[in-house]
């Protein structure tokens, strides 16, 4: 609770009655002392309403894309819906083992649409929102930014394009993320396209689609836990760069 | 009493014309084949005789999530909208080869039809060089066996509206149908219900490293 780092503490007496007030300065001291109770009820419901910057809660995102009956792609034995739920509940404890609050769009194999994920995105006020696939097509992780066209942030946005309003900070975002994987030697294609829950998503979005990663050195398959890892650690270690960059400003 | 050369005639007459209504039933048969078949009919290899032509192809890779453009000399036909058959052919044939960079099964087959349609300009006329609409139509077998992704998806579509907007420059915006019909997503991934802008697929979509 915030408000309690404000409660003024009373001045500590100088030694049990060394000092013995006059008459009228007891009462003063009455009044003085009704005016620091009021003064401290005040103070919780003032500290409520400027909540300081570093307590803010952090939070993330996180869209394992498909699920229930929309399997998405064929992975080996494995379904896309599968894959990305794995990797959204190990992004998850890494994310709140680094103080992050983290939103899912699912938890398990159930179906949900693209409204319904731009909903719980837009509710949750995320600072970023990344939507997970994979595939078994290029290279590396592939960072697709919305393909709307930039304006300028206004009061009310149209569902389907309200990320127009967020592309510049969304690209910021996958300028981060491009980095921290390109630290870890993960390879990273950015591109633009047009899917509809990212579309409608008012926070700095983008789709991951992590692929294997086929550079000449390091020939690792989607399947590789090594390869899991270090994919996971990077996001997270990108989305706590991007926290360091945006504390105190979730406004775009 | 018949006379015996009236009968003889008579026979021969019946016979001809039996004859003549089998070939005719065949002939019959033949044509509601063709007709049939008929959109298999229209050229996707371009006949040899047509000359060869350049043509841009937008060819799409993978590895780096790029379009580039490649050019080819190739026979074209002259019907625009053989022509952007033929086109959009040769681009999937790239992708159907064994080693292609952007690896799609499929071919030159997958491209049912190609419509030119005049639409609208800015001032809202239609005139006669104006502006265009391409309506691709993929065969359901395209569809289905596409690989699944958002890059190989995105790339797929990005490659055909850049290659059409290279060799058909009136051509503004782009629509796909999977046998004829409105698709949600080509492979689970690029919306196949929108109006795609060529505008938009012109730049490289890796283009946008901030
Ligand atoms: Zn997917």
């Amino acid at each position: 609770m915030p408000g309690r780092m404000f409660i003024p503490r009373p001045i500590p007496s100088q030694g049990a009655g060394s000092v013995s007030l006059p008459h009228s300065a007891g009462r003063l001291g009455y009044l003085a002392r009704a005016w620091v109770l009021l003064l401290c009820a005040a103070v919780p419901v003032l500290g409520a309403q400027a909540p300081s910057a570093p307590a803010q809660r952090f939070v993330v995102l996180l869209d394992p894309a498909h699920g229930g009956d929309d399997p998405g792609a064929h992975l080996g034995p494995l379904a896309e819906k599968a894959y990305t739920l794995a990797l959204s509940i190990r992004l998850r404890s890494l994310l709140m083992a680094r103080g992050f609050a983290v939103v899912t769009t699912r938890d398990s194999d159930a179906s949900v649409d693209s409204d319904r994920r731009a909903g719980i995105a837009n509710n949750a006020n995320a600072m970023a929102c990344l939507s997970l696939h994979a595939s078994e097509s290029g290279s590396g992780v592939h960072l697709f930014v919305s393909s709307l066209a930039p304006i300028e942030a206004r009061r009310f946005l149209p569902w389907k394009t309200a990320q127009a309003a967020w592309i510049a900070r969304s690209l910021t975002l996958a300028g981060t993320i491009d980095s921290a994987l390109s630290h870890a030697s993960v390879p990273v294609a950015l591109g633009r396209t047009a899917l509809p829950a990212i579309d409608s998503m008012t926070c700095p979005a983008m789709a991951v689609e992590v692929a294997p990663d086929r550079s000449s050195n390091a020939q690792a398959g989607l399947d590789d836990p090594d390869y899991q890892t270090r994919v996971a650690e990077a996001l997270a270690a990108a989305l706590v760069e991007w926290r360091s960059e945006q504390r105190g400003d979730p406004q775009p | 009493m018949i006379p015996r050369h009236q009968t003889v005639l008579f026979i021969l007459l019946l016979v001809a014309s039996v004859l003549m209504g089998g070939l005719l039933w065949n002939q019959l048969r033949l044509a509601h084949r063709r007709l049939l078949q008929g959109q298999d009919s229209a050229p996707t290899q371009a006949p040899q005789v047509a000359p060869a032509e350049q043509a841009t192809l937008m060819a799409a890779n993978d590895a780096d999530n790029t379009v580039e453009p490649r050019i080819l000399s190739l026979p074209l036909p002259q019907n625009p909208e053989a022509r952007a058959r033929a086109v959009l052919g040769k681009l999937l044939d790239l992708y159907a080869a064994p080693d292609a960079a952007h690896p799609v099964p499929g071919g030159a087959g997958s491209i049912a039809q190609v419509f030119l349609v005049p639409i609208a300009d800015a001032g809202g006329k239609l005139a006669p060089e104006g502006p265009e609409l391409a309506v691709v139509n993929l065969t359901g077998a395209f569809a289905a066996g596409h690989p699944s992704g958002l890059e190989t998806e995105t790339l797929t579509v990005l490659s055909v509206c850049a290659t059409l907007n290279a060799n058909f420059p009136r051509v503004t915006q782009v629509r796909f149908l999977v046998d004829g019909q409105p698709r949600a997503t080509l492979a689970g991934h690029a919306d196949l219900t929108r109006t795609y802008l060529t505008a938009e697929s012109a730049a490289p979509a890796a283009g946008d490293r901030p």
